[in-house]
């Protein structure tokens, strides 16, 4: 053959290949499909999960297959890649084969993908629930999604490294005791050869910590002078976004790295505070398996920013892992999605996994967590602290608003003047006002 | 030999009838491949700019309202002007030196297959990534000043011009060498017995003759500025805002692509077929200036 035809037969090739493949998944989803078309029976119906969950991908995969095996009902899972969940959602619905289970994590979600979303109020896995503390409502009272893990945010310590720098935890009670310690740390960081706060890096991987979880304490005050709120509020006061600053200030001027260097990011939190170089790291119970590798005594304590009464606080508590069943595909499809549910939360095998991976599962015939910071939120809970619920889900239009805040918090990162400040507080206050209108009109 | 001549005259014969009666068969999966892969949804694209929706195959049709609220955005408004600011200064420091270049690596310089590789492998780095990696150069550098690339928009403004000139001068440059390969070589010659010195070779033989290749990569580079959309969101992402006093927000290194993208995530119920009415717009406009930019540099062009 000539090279000319070998060309010719090797672009055909291509080109009928091209079109083969045109349905597949692209590169920035897994895909598994067990079963197939010839081992499922189509009269029981078939799932198809669209994760959010990276770090849950390959359990769910497993589960998938066993669950298969087990009744012959077809699972596909598909995880989105990380923080592409609402882009890929909107493709996959827009197919004929829809997910039938999502996720609805917050009340932006339930605005949003209502329509698409059944009401669970008496289904088999409503009833299997142990609290309705973590479900979505809309505002006809529709159960539009139910929580199937809860999480808690708040600072993380490493007690070794207090106690080291001749501290004790019994310190960190209210803010003044934290700021007093971290304080002392970090004028002592060259002499004890760690610091207090590891870094708050303001790029997309770690800024969320500071525009979604730290906020969440100026929320949640006021969301609980306001009597607690049952959807977003058009305005915010902002009477506690000087707490906000305070515990922000202490975050960034008593760390690892000059407030200067924040802004495009490239630190490893995580990290620091594993190899103990820093005392506090800022982030949630998901971390716990992480940071017990190396901090095994690791503890989580509250947000503590100069509010009256702090004492009395807990962690932040709640979820934006909420599965919604479609309400767009056939009854047995449905059926069958609502069985697979009962049977990951239920099935002393998988809700085992599961709890393994996500640290708890609020179900009645769930196995207990073994997830020490969610252990900790229920030790403040049991002393009668009040939980700080997710208040930060009814951000509105969150991720324009979080850039706003980003934006201005960079700027006063690197210059810490009134000016600077009180653009962090309207991207604040006014930028949530902003964002409602911008969503309500 | 001769038997096999007079078999392939036969089947060349006997081909040509078969391709004149099938050749639809053979134009089929190209034109399927475009109606699909293009007209489809480009017809699918501006129907969806007079709907309210949320999935692309569940919409409501509401007419021209789309449109209003695209061209009342004043961060559209903000981001056009942004984008033509960057595209003609883009057009300008991407075609100069690329031209520069290329004349350079013609003149027999050693190495000037090296050269032209070193130059055009930019070219290759996905945009994203590119973005990140000089969003560390940049800081790198700018933060012994105490300051950041995502702090000043004049930063972030030149950040994307240094970043779009590394990444397409090679490109740029290898069309320009391929036009200055196919000047005939009597001309130069003509011009040097005439007593033309190098500039005027340069700007009354050489320029005329490559005006082809300087269209294209005008219109390549303008077109590109306006579209340009990985590296803002990987370089910039808009920062900085400027935060207006009623909470109102102006990303000010936002470039249309980019703000098309946000509008589109915005959680508003209108907001895709808003940001799908910028889209059409978008192409338009990206349509007419490269169409009036090409119009106005083929007047230019020599014919040999």
């Amino acid at each position: 053959m000539s090279l000319k035809k070998i060309l010719a037969t090797f672009l055909a090739a291509v080109m009928l290949a091209g079109c083969g493949s045109g349905g597949s998944s692209t590169g920035s989803t897994t895909t598994t499909t067990t079963g197939g078309s010839t081992g499922g029976d189509s009269s029981k119906g078939s799932v198809y999960f669209l994760n959010f969950k990276p770090e849950l991908d390959e359990t769910l995969q497993g589960l998938a297959k066993d669950y298969t095996s087990q009744t012959g009902v077809d699972v596909k899972v598909v995880t989105a890649a990380s923080g592409t969940y609402s882009q890929t959602l909107t493709s996959e619905m827009d197919k004929s084969a829809k997910p039938t289970l999502f996720i609805i994590g917050n009340q932006a979600g339930v605005k949003e993908w209502k329509d698409y979303a059944m009401d669970l109020t008496g289904t088999a896995i409503a009833n299997e629930l142990s609290t309705d503390a973590y479900n979505l409502y809309d505002e006809t009272g529709k159960l539009v999604s139910i929580g199937y893990c809860y999480e808690c945010y708040g600072i993380i310590v490493n007690p070794d490294l207090i106690e080291k720098a001749g501290h004790s935890m019994d310190e960190l009670k209210n803010f003044a005791g934290l700021k007093a310690v971290a304080e002392d740390i970090h004028a002592r960081a060259a002499e004890l050869g760690f610091d207090a706060f590891s870094s708050s890096d303001m790029d997309s991987s770690s800024s969320w910590r500071f525009t979604g979880h730290l906020p969440n304490l100026e929320y949640y005050y006021e969301e609980r002078d306001a009597g607690g709120w049952t959807e977003c509020p058009a305005t915010l006061t902002g009477k506690y976004v000087p707490n906000y600053k305070n515990l922000y200030d202490l975050i960034i001027n008593n760390s690892l790295t000059d407030p200067k260097d924040l802004a495009t990011g490239g630190h490893d939190a995580e990290n620091e505070f594993k190899t103990g170089k820093a005392a506090f790291f800022v982030n949630g119970s998901w971390e716990y398996a992480a940071v017990s590798e190396t901090v095994p005594n690791a503890r989580m304590i509250p947000y503590y920013c100069g509010v009256e009464g702090e004492e009395k606080a807990g962690l932040n508590c709640g979820t934006e892992n909420c599965w919604a069943v479609n309400s767009k595909v056939s009854e047995a499809d449905q059926k069958a999605t609502i069985d697979f549910m009962v049977w990951l939360v239920s099935d002393a095998n998988a809700a085992g996994k599961m709890v393994e991976q996500l640290g708890v599962l609020p179900y009645k015939n769930a196995p207990q967590s073994a997830n020490g910071f969610l252990a900790d939120a229920q030790k403040y809970t049991d002393n009668g602290c009040y939980v700080m619920d997710w208040a930060t889900n009814y951000q509105p239009n969150v991720d324009e608003y979080r850039a706003g805040l980003v934006a201005a918090l960079n700027q006063y990162n690197a210059d810490q003047s009134d000016a600077n400040w009180a653009n962090v507080e309207t991207a604040f206050v006014q930028g949530w006002a902003n964002q409602y209108k911008a969503v309500n009109n | 030999m001769s038997k096999g001549k007079s078999a392939k005259a036969k089947n060349t014969g006997i081909l040509k009838a078969e391709i004149q009666k099938y050749w639809w068969l053979f134009l089929l999966p190209v034109t399927a491949a475009f109606i699909i892969g293009f007209v489809w949804p480009f017809i699918q694209g501006i129907y969806l700019s007079f709907c309210q929706f949320k999935t692309t195959s569940d919409a409501t049709f509401i007419g021209f309202s789309n449109y209003g609220r695209a061209l009342s955005d004043p961060s559209f408004v903000h981001s056009f002007w942004y984008s033509a600011l960057f595209a003609v200064t883009s057009l300008i420091f991407i075609n100069i030196p690329a031209f520069a270049v290329a004349y350079a690596l013609t003149q027999d310089i050693k190495f000037s297959n090296l050269y032209r590789t070193v130059f055009f492998m930019p070219n290759l780095i996905g945009g994203i990534v590119l973005g990140y990696i000089w969003s560390m150069i940049f800081d790198g550098i700018l933060s012994h000043y105490n300051t950041s690339i995502l702090l000043n928009s004049t930063y972030g403004f030149w950040g994307l011009i240094i970043l779009i000139c590394w990444q397409q001068i090679g490109y740029m440059m290898i069309i320009y060498i391929a036009g200055l390969q196919a000047i005939p070589g009597e001309m130069i010659e003509a011009a040097d017995i005439d007593g033309a010195n190098g500039w005027q070779r340069l700007f009354h033989v050489i320029i005329p003759n490559v005006m082809p290749s300087i269209t294209i990569c005008m219109f390549l580079s303008i077109t590109n500025g306006f579209k340009l959309f990985d590296q803002n969101l990987a370089l910039t992402g808009g920062q900085p805002f400027i935060m207006n006093p009623d909470g109102t927000t102006i990303k000010t290194t936002e470039m249309l692509a980019l703000n098309i993208f946000n509008t589109f995530y915005n959680s508003n119920a209108a907001s895709r077929g808003t940001a799908q009415a910028k889209a059409v717009l978008f192409f338009i406009l990206v349509a007419a200036i490269g169409l009036i930019q090409l119009k106005f540099t083929r007047d230019k062009e020599v014919q040999q």
